[in-house]
């Protein structure tokens, strides 16, 4: 099934030994080489563990852009050098690898984790060391942080977009079930704060641990109240079992996701039609019939022809090291505050650089404004896009009101919509 | 894709649908009683092997989650790659898995009975050796076999993990059968109760464990091979067998099959009430309240109960 199981044992032979030098390296001094004639990298995704399934594709991106960069002339001539150890889906070595990139290493920009937990676990860490930090997992939203870039799509940016597509096609009466932590708890209150922008009304709601795979009772629940669609957040390996379930049991109400399909490619893994009916509101998935994409699409299985999918994230990894490329070169400098107040004051990514289409970094709030498309996953688990639009980040931009180019700099944060919206509480 | 039962091969639709249907009319809670059956049929599957292992040998095998995903792994490559028929793939799931499972006993197992904990701390090694050697051999994932069997008739609700309640019981009786009724049992169960006695009395007790280890290992995997069409084929998928099977063994205590079949048919009903009525997390809760009350009341678990009931009625007869 997986031939490249060779090379990723060398990479990780390699990756492992290389630690080990630089960690002999440094126990003599303190490490000072800010001169150095290479443009430092930290790339900390996950090739093994629990999130290896999504974290693997956003480090391949990563290879693939530098890889690009380098060949094509590096960064204001220089090339980039990637520091890549294996977090292995642990957040403990997330830290200690955190520290080590920033401070053993002294990367001069960070891209690093999977899941929000990860993120709110080195957070710290890169607020004491002011790192430039790139999070790039579609999450809930609302990180308002001087350090920290979000790259991928809000919980208000991708429900944004199928929500409102699921209201106008199939009705106002919604079931939504969520995976029980803090991602899909405030995923579900925008499902809730959507809504109600659109006339629609949730009505049962079900938060499913991530450890659980039986979905026996929730599959009879929905069809009790037969609503008319369901919002589907759920996340994780025992979480894709719901599919099957579902499809033997005969359940054939509409379902939306956030979060199926885009990142865990289940669409690819499950036999038809597991995911018939199933429309998702994503920045990117490999399926995008653009020119572009498609171009991209290639270069990433030319680099890596064992590769599962090109998830969602992994796009976003792909074309946020190409932002900070241009962002370097417009401030002339590595200096990790000169190169943030570049990006403070916006960007345009453009061309292949984008795989998704055109989209702008939001300067201010730290977030992007994506090309966001209703995808839909037919019987024979074909992808269509139903639905295209821009949307920028909205909560911190508009509802709360956050400039972290001007009176809120230094910020270090994270809003949540219950404290904003009266809907969301309930 | 082929699988061997086909899905469309519904058995008797009309008739099961229409006993069911009687049933409704007049008050039966269908839908809970499916609920109940399959989270039954989970409990009883998820712990078979464990039980086996633990209440024969004394040995806690903590690696028995990654024996579940392998018998899954043997059924799904055997149906995707060989294309082998699903019931022909599930067998060589377990019996996949028991060849493991005696490999297993004979090279590391057998150094460890009676040390407990030693046992305990090299089968989560090996359970992490397993887990990560098969995700760098196989991925992160395989493609999924679809479901066999469809909706019950007229319920939303899966045919085949309904059907996993006779599989349960079938397992059961099996075992009970094989350890009471045979000649292996006789002397499987001698060589546990006293093995000096029975090399004494020419029993192979070598043999006897690592058969009796190869016949939990094989229903482990045999409990992968069930799941396989209706769980996610990856390499952590055994994890969510095991708060499951522990608490079984945990509640069910000493006398293996009679506690696993009454822990499984307690605990299975109160978590299909409870995740009916209130959703799988609540379910969730009410297994686990359920077994701290068990093992606060009962320390000796369910069976406990079951043979002081029976002490006491034989001293009144």
């Amino acid at each position: 099934m997986n031939p490249d199981r060779l090379s990723r044992r060398s990479v990780l032979a390699a990756a492992g030994t290389g630690l080990g030098v630089s960690v002999a390296g440094c126990s003599g001094g303190g490490g000072s080489s800010s001169e150095s004639d290479t443009i430092k990298i930290g790339v900390l995704e996950d090739r093994s563990g629990n999130f290896s399934l999504v974290g693997t594709p956003k480090w391949r991106a990563s290879k693939l852009a530098i890889e690009e960069i380098n060949e094509n002339g590096g960064i204001m001539g220089k090339q980039i050098e990637l520091f890549d150890p294996d977090p292995q889906s642990d957040n403990q070595r997330y830290q200690q690898l955190t520290e080590r990139l920033i401070q053993q290493e002294e990367v001069d920009a960070l891209w690093a984790g999977y899941s929000s937990a990860t993120r709110e676990a080195i957070r710290p860490i890169i607020d004491r060391e002011d790192q430039l930090y790139f999070y790039t997992t579609q999450y809930e939203g609302g990180v308002a942080d001087e350090n920290v870039f979000c790259m991928g799509p809000t919980a208000r940016q991708q429900l944004g977009s199928v929500v409102p597509y699921m209201i106008e096609n199939f009705g106002t009466d919604i079931y939504t079930i969520a995976a029980d932590y803090n991602f899909g708890q405030l995923s579900a209150d925008w499902v809730k704060v959507i809504a109600q922008e659109n006339g629609a009304s949730v009505n049962n709601e079900e938060f499913i641990p991530l450890s659980n795979q039986n979905f026996g009772s929730t599959i009879s629940n929905i069809q009790e109240a037969d609503p008319d669609f369901v919002m589907a957040i759920l996340v994780g390996n025992n979480h894709s079992s719901f599919w099957n379930q579902r499809t033997s049991a005969g359940l054939d109400i509409p379902m939306g996701t956030s979060t199926v399909m885009a990142q865990g490619y289940q669409h690819k893994r499950l036999d038809a039609p597991a995911l018939k009916d199933v429309y998702g509101g994503f920045n990117y998935m490999e399926e995008i019939p653009t020119e572009r994409n498609e171009d991209y699409v290639s270069r990433y299985y030319d680099r890596w022809p064992d590769a599962g999918y090109a998830n969602e994230e992994s796009v976003n990894n792909y074309f946020s090291i190409y932002m900070y490329k241009e962002a370097v070169e417009e401030a002339g400098t590595t200096d990790q505050k000169a190169v943030r107040d570049v990006l403070e004051s916006g960007m345009e990514i453009t061309g292949d650089k984008s795989p998704e289409g055109d989209i702008s970094h939001q300067g201010p709030v730290h977030h992007m404004t994506h090309n966001m498309r209703v995808m839909k996953c037919d019987a024979e688990h074909n992808i269509t896009v139903e639905d295209e639009r821009r949307i920028p980040e909205q909560f911190l931009s508009e509802t709360v009101g956050i400039d972290l180019s001007g009176k809120d700099d230094g910020m270090e944060k994270q809003f949540t919509p219950t404290d904003y919206y009266d809907a969301a509480g309930e | 894709m082929t699988s061997g039962l086909g899905a469309t091969g519904t058995p008797t639709p009309l008739v099961i649908g229409d006993v069911l249907g009687a049933l409704d009319s007049i008050g039966v809670p269908v839908p809970q009683l499916l609920q109940m059956a399959d989270s039954i049929a989970f409990i009883i599957l998820a712990a078979i092997g464990l039980t086996i292992i633990f209440g024969m040998m004394g040995v806690i095998n903590l690696a028995h989650g990654e024996f579940i995903m392998m018998g899954a792994y043997i059924t799904t490559l055997s149906v995707n790659v060989v294309g082998l028929p699903l019931p022909a793939a599930m067998v060589l799931g377990a019996l996949g898995t028991a060849a493991f499972g005696a490999i297993i006993e004979r090279t590391i197992v057998r150094q460890l009975y009676g040390r407990l904990l030693d046992s305990m701390i090299v089968t989560f090694g090996l359970g992490l050796i397993l887990t990560q050697g098969t995700r760098i051999i196989f991925g992160n994932s395989l493609q999924s076999i679809g479901t066999p069997f469809g909706n019950v008739p007229g319920y939303t609700y899966s045919g085949y993990r309904v059907l996993l309640l006779f599989a349960a019981i079938a397992v059961l009786i099996g075992a009970y059968l094989v350890f009471t009724r045979t000649e292996f049992g006789i002397r499987a169960r001698a060589t546990i109760q006293d093995p000096e006695t029975a090399r004494a009395m020419g029993v192979d007790t070598d043999r006897m464990y690592t058969v009796t280890f190869a016949i939990g290992s094989g229903l482990a995997g045999l409990t992968g091979a069930l799941y396989a069409p209706s769980a996610t084929i990856v390499p952590s998928m055994g994890q969510a067998f095991l708060v499951e099977s522990f608490v079984t063994v945990v509640t069910g205590g000493s006398t293996v099959l009679l506690g696993t079949t009454l822990a499984g048919g307690v605990l299975g009903t109160i978590d299909a009430i409870f995740s009916n009525l209130y959703g799988n997390f609540i379910g969730q809760i009410a297994l686990l309240v359920t077994a701290i009350i068990v093992i606060r009341l009962l320390p000796d678990g369910l069976t406990g109960l079951a043979n002081t009931i029976r002490d006491k009625l034989g001293e009144r007869q």
